[in-house]
């Protein structure tokens, strides 16, 4: 990839982030670096479309260690579960035989499995050393009769959110428009209700939580074309463009695509979460509002009446055992004002949260939710962090799955939020699974017995003895 | 001898190969207040860790050079020093690991002369040494990658050892056997944390004290501290220990993998040693009893031979359920090498054997072919085999679960599975436990020698009436 197209791809104009400086994130700095690469934000956003062959060119380290490791659901097919990469040798890289060890690994991967299309996710070395994987891909499409889609996305291009956008620029460049939803099965026609073509941008289905959802959306009327990528399919993917209205679900990642998707096809879109009573609602709102249909939006205040009602009663007795809860919140972005409403929904009290990845509209929305007493953090380091739940005396940190093991063994009570967990939280009855989660871990027993000192450490040596 | 089957497809599908880098970052965090440092790009980094903590449920130390696109291109020389020039200053760090991955060696880093130069510009952390290792994820696998750091660690921290006055022979010679109970232990990427801390237990046994090197067992046990957060490992082979390793009475190496590091700590030192590829097993086990038993001059202790009748006993009771077994087993050379003696020792048959990459113990693995390979591979050769039982890491539940056969979880990653990073698998205690294991899942899954229900055409109609009526008895 260009330097150039980095560049484009860094500019996104919906983003908010965009004001503050056009080259994206700050160069990270050697020996003191987080997080992920371009190749791990692209894999994560598209690796869930479920009936696509996703080969991996290059050495072993990049799909050797991240195979299999994505808690994402599929409602059919598994082939997005097969792990597959070219697995470079040092051979293959001095005499150049990657590109021909591609054309036949897509080749086999073709035969083995019968994929409905191949996508290739570029990497370092094959980058560093100049393979055409577009070249080799329109080769093998004409070759095998499948589609064959080059996802340039070499870890050195950037950071992971970088590798989010590249997926959806492929995605939008190579599939989107090549092929019309079929019409809507006459068995599937409700009297009085017209069929309206949604897509959903960012929604990957964790844990299968966006099955808390989906069956609201066919209740209203709203066919899903295509979520990207949570339980999707190739198919879905080619037909994004004949929606009516989209969703960018709880992460700015995929916002290139939304965003194009309105200048191309004149679609219309959001940003919501589905995350928390409140916020729920507030999604199926807007694609009533803009879908514009007097009968939607008469079914869509109804159904959240009668879920909010039900929730509600639901959720009392979690109720009970979190009021009053300190939390201390630890996310980026969104999600860090999206998840409040969810646990204020739960009678708890966030006390901190982390803004480190939040544009100035995302802490003008934590200020009006939370009050002006909220504090904002943004050292994320362990020790930080660590040092903030002690001084809000937080009874619980909320966090991505990196932080897990800080607040494990510093003995503080845990709730993971981000991709990697494995219950899922979204819609109305995702929140009993999250109440349920909080309570579990605040309530338990093991945190008395993991701070008490042994009965006999009073009359050892006085302070703290470490081994040996 | 096993006939090696060389990879033959363009694609590996389902990979159970894991990098070298990764391996060079599991040795490294066996050694005490160290920090490893991948030189690629954040991604190298940002998987291995993701690795690491999934498998052992621990914050794991990891840093990364962040190569980026201008670096790639231009030269990453700068993100090495100033990486190591920020970890020195934030962490404090007793030892950094160095390791390369394909990226950087595609580059063509010259990762040994960037640490002299890191050096010359920053005398003032001349105290804390930097172990480079050359580990490109385009060769070997997690365990050639564990066994070049090992090696690299010796490199670096060996030749400090001040020539021996008496003897004038070489580095350290005239030391050899001055400290009269240390004995070293090179121990392979095959042991757990709960591995290694028996076999110090083992050895503490015979009155010696081990010096482990890499020490997880103590580094990655999983344990609760009164610190609450680290940069650097808690735990492990402290930097200090391994320089007096000339001084030991003898060297214990653990895996075929380690022999390289091995002749050079003993062309180093002097200090003989003793090689064991597996300890698992009677055989291999008793081997590495009587050896302490030597070295020590002390008889075997009667807490050891009881283990040693215990695990007899196990034998006896489990070759019922384990003999004539259909073994597949899928791992890293050395410890595929020790899981074929296992079950073999036991009258079980290995019928599909995989190693993720090439290495000189596979021809003595106890099959009849090994292919170098992957989990689709193994799971070809387990269907055509008929094969009972697998034995893999985590990766193996989906290929056992289209095989329709048990699996015994084992090496690297289990992240299905609590505890896998602790469980005992070496000794005669660990022996003894695997053999239940595997004794039990052949018995919760072993129907096929039981005939089919028949029911004499005379039955009178009370057979089928009494298992209608639904266990009215």
């Amino acid at each position: 990839m260009q330097a150039k197209d980095i560049a484009a791809l860094l500019n996104e104009p919906a983003c908010a982030h965009n004001e503050k400086s056009k080259s994206g994130c700050a160069r990270p700095k050697p020996g003191a670096t987080a997080g992920g690469c371009s190749f791990d934000g692209a894999q994560i956003a598209l690796l869930p479309i479920a009936d696509v062959a996703h080969i991996v060119h290059g050495p072993i380290a990049c799909a050797g260690s991240s195979w299999e490791s994505r808690g994402t659901r599929s409602s059919g097919p598994k082939l997005y579960r097969i792990g597959m990469t070219t697995d470079l040798t040092e051979q293959d890289v001095i005499m150049g035989r990657g590109e021909k060890r591609l054309f036949h690994a897509i080749k086999q991967a073709v035969d083995s499995y019968a994929p409905k299309a191949v996508f290739v996710y570029n990497t370092c070395v094959p980058a560093l050393i100049g393979d055409d994987i577009g070249a080799v891909c329109k080769a093998a499409a004409e070759k095998c009769g499948v589609p064959c889609i080059p996802v340039d996305c070499a870890g050195f291009y950037g950071t992971k959110n970088l590798g989010n956008r590249i997926a959806g620029d492929a995605m939008f460049k190579y599939v989107v428009g090549t092929a019309e939803p079929l019409p809507v099965p006459p068995e599937a026609q409700r009297p009085g209700i017209t069929v309206h073509d949604v897509n959903l941008i960012g929604e990957y289905n964790i844990a299968g939580e966006f099955w808390n959802v989906a069956p609201l959306f066919d209740e209203l009327g709203l066919r899903i074309l295509c979520t990207l990528s949570g339980d999707g399919r190739f198919r879905e993917v080619q037909t994004m463009h004949r929606a009516e209205a989209n969703m960018v679900v709880c992460a700015k990642a995929l916002l290139n695509v939304a965003r194009k998707l309105q200048t191309n096809y004149k679609t219309p879109y959001f940003e919501g979460s589905f995350y928390g009573v409140t916020d729920t609602s507030m999604a199926f709102r807007e694609f009533a509002k803009l879908l514009n249909d007097p009968s939607l939006t008469e079914r869509t205040e109804a159904m959240i009446a009668r879920e909010e009602a039900k929730i509600n009663a639901a959720l009392e007795p979690w109720r009970e055992k979190l009021r009053g809860k300190r939390v201390l919140l630890y996310t980026g972005g969104v999600k860090s004002w999206s998840i409040v409403s969810a646990l204020q929904d739960l009678g708890m009290e966030v006390v901190a949260t982390g803004t480190n990845k939040s544009t100035e509209e995302d802490k003008a929305r934590i200020r009006e939710i939370m009050g002006d007493k909220t504090r904002m953090i943004t050292d994320g380091s362990p020790k930080a962090l660590l040092g903030a739940v002690k001084e809000y005396q937080a009874d619980i940190l909320i966090a991505g799955g990196r932080n897990m093991y800080t607040a494990l063994k510093a003995r503080i009570p845990f709730l993971d939020i981000n991709q990697e967990r494995e219950f899922g939280y979204e819609g109305y009855s995702g929140m009993i699974e999250l109440a349920r989660q909080l309570a579990l871990t605040i309530q338990s027993p093991v945190w008395p017995a993991v701070r008490k000192a042994s009965p006999w450490a009073k009359t050892s040596v006085p302070g703290i003895e470490l081994g040996a | 001898m096993a006939e090696i089957l060389k990879r033959n497809k363009a694609l590996a599908v389902n990979p159970l190969k894991a990098s070298q880098p990764v391996g060079a970052s599991l040795a490294f965090l066996g050694i005490n207040r160290a920090i490893p440092m991948l030189h690629g790009s954040q991604g190298c980094t940002a998987f291995g860790k993701v690795y690491f903590v999934r498998h052992f449920r621990e914050p794991i130390p990891l840093q990364t050079t962040a190569m980026d696109q201008v670096s790639t291109v231009m030269s990453a020389d700068e993100n090495v020093i100033i990486g190591l020039k920020t970890i020195c200053e934030k962490s404090k760090p007793a030892l950094i690991g160095l390791a390369t991955t394909s990226l950087s060696e595609t580059q063509g880093t010259d990762i040994k002369r960037l640490v002299k130069e890191f050096y010359a510009a920053n005398p003032e952390f001349a105290h804390i040494p930097v172990v480079p290792v050359n580990s490109p994820d385009f060769s070997g696998c997690l365990e050639s990658g564990y066994a070049l750091a090992v090696k690299a660690v010796l490199e670096t921290l060996l030749p400090t050892i001040a020539p021996s006055p008496a003897s004038g022979r070489g580095l350290g010679r005239g030391l050899v056997g001055k400290r009269k109970k240390q004995i070293n232990v090179l121990a392979g990427s095959f042991l757990t944390p709960g591995d290694v801390e028996h076999i110090k237990e083992l050895i503490e046994a015979f009155g010696l004290r081990p010096l482990v090197l890499p020490d997880i067992g103590d580094s990655l046990d999983g344990h609760l501290t009164e610190m609450d957060t680290s940069p650097v490992t808690l735990g492990g082979t402290p930097v200090s220990d391994i320089s007096s390793m000339g001084e030991s009475i003898a060297t214990l190496v653990l895996g075929n993998s380690l022999y390289e590091a091995a002749d050079f700590l003993k062309q180093q030192t002097g200090v003989p040693d003793y090689r064991f590829d597996c300890l698992m097993g009677l055989d291999a086990v008793d081997a590495f009893v009587a050896t302490l038993a030597e070295i020590s001059g002390k008889p075997v202790p009667e807490k050891i031979e009881r283990q040693r009748a215990q695990l007899q006993d196990a034998m006896v009771d489990a070759h019922f359920m384990l003999g004539f077994a259909r073994v597949a087993i899928a791992a890293d050379p050395d410890l595929l090498y020790g899981m074929s003696r296992l079950v073999t020792g036991m009258g079980c048959e290995v019928v599909a054997a995989v190693a993720p990459a090439r290495a000189t113990i596979l021809s003595d693995v106890v099959a009849s072919q090994v292919g170098i390979g992957d989990l689709e591979d193994l799971e070809i050769a387990a269907r055509r085999n008929g094969a009972q039982l697998v034995i893999c890491n985590s990766h193996g539940v989906e290929t056992a679960r289209r095989l329709g056969v048990p699996l015994l979880r084992a090496g690297f990653p289990q992240y299905d599975f609590v505890g896998g990073y602790q469980r005992l698998w070496v000794g005669y205690r660990g022996t003894r436990q695997a053999l239940f294991d595997l004794a039990n899942l052949m018995l919760e899954h072993a129907h096929h020698h039981e005939p089919e229900a028949f029911v004499s055409i005379y039955h009178q109609g009370v057979k089928h009436a009494a298992s209608a009526a639904g266990g009215k008895h």
